[in-house]
């Protein structure tokens, strides 16, 4: 068995996840001090991929990456490289889909925030930066860590966006899922099956942690603490 | 040392704009909820901004709408301690005050002044626990130690005990005061509790719906509240409006007498629209029938009594008014408990009771 399509979906998921969890959890820090109506705005913006079909997203997609598109030109002529059917064009895809996941996590997890932890740390003169990687995110890290892993379990099982503007190459840009579709299409039931075990294996690890999480979460929640 | 403040604030439809000033000394903010005192604290702070307004300590402009100064909280130096002491639940003890003394480049200092604020609040046996295994006392010592190691140039310190149990209050209030003491400078506090607020503080302003209704040093404040809120703030638990019927002569229409009031107060009786007795400057007139009748001697019916651990309330209405409002009286247990009686003559006296504008 070529198990170049796992670690191809590893890679996509894997990349895709470490850059959508920064812009998840900026968007979601940021989107939360605008004002109400840019908030309602850009939430359903931003929201928006969870809900549509990922063949649209891939449409879209192409439109703006395309060879022959606005961007995907303009790359192709400056640097002289395709944004389309290459492995990591992938990463655009995924990205695209997992990030309400991050953001929406994200969002939940920053509004159970206690702000008077961050106005009593101003009071004693910690810089923004520090409160928010040293008292924000540890305060929050396991609303954000069980949304960092559904995005990546997100990521590895994507397959409508991905196939439109990756393609399936064999060796080359061939991912777990679009393998499992190009094995069925061509009869090879007994490999096909492989990769849905596989497949099925990777998920239920991963609902798993995801429930461990949260489960600790339950148990150490900080803010449980009585006076 | 000192702090100025003259600021204003919307608020959908409330509307803060306070006044203050103090020096090296406690300045009490005392209101009931939504009187804005939390409000004008942040704005200290600079968790919130004023819409108008300047705000001064130790000389140095923190906030300044028309010089468009703005200073960020951390460049305020204005140590505010909130009501659930906002300690980092997931760092220790040592961690959090540690997290007070980042300012400090020097790491030499840092450690010594940690070390030294350890000592000083008696926490070196704790400095490994996290929050959740704190008292409320403790709690309040570390969120206390933390705000001190970062050097503020005033404490502001926010309803520092309704997170406790009543019975902790008092010792944890010695303990507050000489904190206040040895820090020296200005420090604002915000509370509701009158007791709290005479303990702690040398002047009170009484704040009702965003404006300073009375400013003046704690006696004189519990002496003479000025307002009705400011009497209500302050424990008065009687408030009748007023009619003016002569030089020292007010008729209390919701208790349904006349009431001689201290020649002192009556000089600017024309805007006082209340009158306000304390429960316990009601005395019992009942032997007191020799000589000259003191005046405001009234009988009342006695319509309920509420026992006290220590004293009785006895619920009191003029004898002959069925519509005025009850009053309370505050008796003695034995006193009362040999007195008993259905009606009872009792004496109001003039110079406790307080003439009020709204």
């Amino acid at each position: 068995m070529d198990w170049f399509p796992l670690l191809n979906s590893l890679r996509i998921a894997g990349i895709s996840t470490a850059f959508i969890f920064f812009a998840g959890l900026f968007a979601a820090y940021y989107i939360a001090k605008t004002p109400p109506v840019v908030k309602g705005l850009l939430d359903v913006v931003l929201t928006l991929p969870l809900v549509l079909p990922p063949t649209v997203i891939g449409y879209a997609l192409l439109r703006i990456l395309g060879p022959n598109r606005l961007v995907g030109a303009w790359v192709l002529h400056v640097f002289g490289v395709r944004l389309t059917m290459t492995w990591w064009s992938a990463v655009f895809a995924t990205s695209v889909v997992i990030f309400p996941l991050m953001y929406r996590t994200a969002r939940g997890a920053f509004e159970s925030f206690d702000e008077t932890l961050a106005y009593s740390g101003q009071s004693i003169g910690l810089s923004n930066t520090y409160i928010f990687w040293r008292i924000r995110m540890p305060y929050c890290r396991q609303g954000i860590l069980a949304g960092t892993v559904l995005a990546f379990a997100r990521a590895l099982g994507e397959y409508g966006a991905t196939s439109m503007v990756a393609g399936y190459i064999p060796g080359v840009t061939a991912t777990v899922s679009t393998t499992v579709y190009q094995l069925w299409r061509t009869n090879d039931d007994a490999l096909a099956f492989r990769w849905v075990t596989v497949n099925l294996a990777i998920s239920f690890v991963v609902l798993l942690a995801v429930n461990l999480i949260e489960k600790s979460n339950e148990k150490s929640k900080p803010d449980r603490y009585r006076m | 040392m000192s702090i100025y403040v003259d600021i204003e604030k919307s608020y959908g439809t409330f509307h803060l704009s306070v006044q203050l000033d103090a020096g090296d000394e406690t300045l009490a903010l005392l209101g009931g909820s939504g009187s804005g005192k939390s409000l004008t604290l942040k704005c200290i702070a600079g968790i919130e901004r004023p819409d108008r307004g300047s705000i001064v300590v130790d000389g140095v402009t923190l906030f300044d709408s028309e010089r468009r100064i703005d200073l960020s909280p951390q460049e305020r130096r204005t140590g505010l301690v909130f009501q659930n002491y906002a300690l980092f639940p997931h760092m220790t003890v040592l961690e959090n005050i540690r997290a007070g003394a980042r300012r400090e480049p020097d790491a030499k200092k840092r450690t010594d002044s940690v070390d030294r604020i350890v000592d000083r609040f008696g926490l070196g046996c704790l400095t490994g626990h996290t929050p959740a295994m704190l008292s409320g006392g403790q709690q309040q010592r570390v969120a206390l130690a933390r705000i001190l190691v970062s050097e503020p140039r005033i404490l502001l310190l926010d309803e520092p005990f309704s997170a406790l149990d009543g019975h902790l209050r008092h010792r944890l209030e010695d303990e507050l005061k000489q904190v206040i003491e040895s820090f020296g400078k200005t420090v604002v506090l915000v509370s509701h509790n009158r007791r709290e607020v005479f303990r702690l503080s040398d002047r009170i302003a009484v704040l009702e719906e965003g404006r300073v209704g009375a400013v003046g040093t704690r006696e004189e404040i519990f002496r003479n509240p000025g307002t009705r809120s400011g009497a209500a703030l302050t424990g008065c638990k009687n408030i009748s409006r007023i009619r003016r019927k002569g030089d020292r002569l007010v008729e209390a229409t919701d208790w349904g007498i006349d009431l001689f009031v201290d020649a002192e107060l009556a000089d600017d009786a024309e805007q006082k629209e209340y009158a306000g007795i304390r429960s316990h400057d009601i005395a019992w007139a009942g032997h007191a029938n020799s000589g000259n009748p003191p005046e405001n001697v009234y009988r009342f019916d006695v319509l309920d009594e509420i026992e006290n651990p220590f004293s009785y309330t006895v619920i009191l209405r003029a004898q002959g008014q069925s519509d005025a409002e009850p009053m309370q009286w505050d008796m003695d247990k034995p006193a009362w408990e040999r007195i008993r009686t259905p009606s009872v003559d009792v004496c109001l006296p003039p110079m406790s009771i307080l003439l009020l504008k709204k």
